[in-house]
């Protein structure tokens, strides 16, 4: 079969897109943070920093950083005009009250559930650190998760149900990934929606735990 | 005349008691008042439970009560260092890998409502997040019109530090950008707060209605140059 997964960068161009015109976006730490700099200005995107930040843009070239700037990731930042600032209590109202339209997540699994498991590898040593990941399942409108297909050992991220602990249960709407998107339908399937050139479904399935089924309108995802 | 402008850091700082809960506002770089936690370093006190968003931001300020043994249980809702290249939180694992430290993670959105539910005098509430999580186990919960949440406990606290940018003399603060972050809503959950600020200005010279945080949640305000932490 000759096909190329996507890469991070031509992921984070596909969601960025994706992303409905003049919405309220929270972008997770790690690769969905790629997105940020594919978004188009006459998209109208205004991007939420669980620090109490609206209105992000990515540092420009030249600009000296601020220390009371940063992002959750805590990299510098900078402002668009408009942006506004909030202290905590605000910040997540907005996360966890509704607000937020869309929030762009990395994870470990997402279950035919749509559940999301994303912070804690359940390993024994391992030091717990959720932040801000599920007070933003709670709330955001829609979820969705950027990540590999299978992780580094060639297993299947989209499971029947997860084995890492969940970040929340019944909370994912949309999984894209270096091979496909799709949509969840809870306790069902997932719907692909759409796949890279040369995958064909059966392939998918392979490297799928989760049972998927085809959409009638499955397009093939250009970067 | 209310003044509530101090002249020391040892004094900002005196008074707190053995076994205090000490809120520490800061978000990585931003609003972190890491010369009232070096001032603490100075004083006896110990077995603090200490509450911050994250297990430390850096070599100094909460690491530094870490290393010196200061902190006996530490609430927080991200733990670990940002990365191998970014060791944030080393004193933290260190300690905690050692058992020498306690730990109770907290959700971040909650963590920020326990501290709000506790200064504006409310009881227990009931939040979406967390529900059907790990982080939900020995909690009460319950489903409402469908919806399942967890019951979650106010925070109160005897003494918060924060780092503001204007303080006056009745205590009222500005913040910089992203310094507020959980600068206002420690304020209001703890019985003693101590801003560190950069600047002390006159009365009046801050407009009422661009207040942040009003100086009724304030009972100490010190003017202090401030070293950011740089992880």
């Amino acid at each position: 079969m000759n096909m190329s997964p996507l890469s991070r960068d031509q992921l984070a161009q596909v969601l960025a897109a994706d992303i409905p015109s003049n919405s309220y976006v929270n972008l997770g730490v790690g690769m969905p943070t790629l997105v940020a700099k594919h978004l188009k200005p006459e998209q109208g995107v205004v991007l939420h920093s669980e620090n109490g930040i609206l209105g992000m843009t990515g540092l420009p070239a030249g600009q000296t950083p601020d220390i009371d700037l940063v992002n959750a990731s805590r990299e510098a930042v900078s402002l668009m005009p408009g942006a506004s600032i909030c202290d905590h209590v605000v910040s997540f109202s907005m996360m966890r009250g509704g607000h937020i339209d869309v929030t762009i997540l990395g994870g470990f699994q997402v279950s035919v559930e749509g559940d999301l498991a994303n912070w804690d590898t359940g390993q024994a040593d391992a030091i717990p650190a959720v932040g801000g990941a599920m007070d933003l399942v709670a709330g955001a409108k829609q979820v969705f998760v950027m990540m590999q297909h299978v992780d580094r050992e060639g297993r299947a991220k989209l499971v029947r149900q997860c084995t890492y602990p969940l970040t929340g249960h019944g909370v994912v709407n949309r999984v894209y990934t270096d091979l496909a998107i799709m949509d969840v339908i809870k306790g069902q399937h997932l719907v692909v929606r759409g796949m890279i050139e040369g995958m064909t479904f059966d392939a998918l399935q392979s490297v799928t735990e989760a049972p998927l089924v085809l959409a009638a309108d499955c397009c093939v995802i250009h970067p | 005349m209310m003044n509530k402008v101090v002249d020391s850091l040892a004094a900002a700082v005196s008074g707190i008691e053995d076994g205090a809960t000490l809120l520490l506002g800061g978000f990585g770089t931003s609003g972190t008042p890491i010369e009232l936690m070096q001032a603490l370093l100075e004083t006896d006190v110990k077995d603090l439970t200490v509450v911050s968003n994250s297990a430390g931001g850096g070599p100094t300020g909460l690491s530094q009560l870490i290393e010196a043994g200061k902190v006996r249980k530490l609430i927080c809702s991200f733990a670990r260092s940002l990365s191998a290249n970014l060791p944030t939180a080393a004193a933290f694992e260190k300690r905690y890998r050692a058992g020498q430290i306690e730990l109770e993670i907290v959700p971040q959105g909650t963590l920020a409502e326990r501290l709000r539910a506790a200064g504006a005098g409310m009881g227990p509430f009931f939040t979406p997040t967390a529900y059907g999580t790990k982080l939900a186990h020995g909690k009460e919960t319950r489903v409402i019109n469908g919806r399942g949440y967890v019951l979650e406990e106010p925070l109160h606290a005897d003494v918060a530090f924060v780092k503001a940018h204007l303080a006056d003399p009745m205590g009222n603060l500005t913040y910089r950008y992203a310094g507020r972050n959980f600068a206002p809503v420690m304020s209001m959950a703890a019985k003693l707060t101590v801003a560190q600020v950069d600047q002390v200005v006159r009365l009046g010279e801050i407009a009422p209605e661009y207040v942040m945080t009003p100086g009724i949640f304030v009972q100490r305000v010190i003017e202090c140059e401030h070293v950011p932490v740089i992880p």
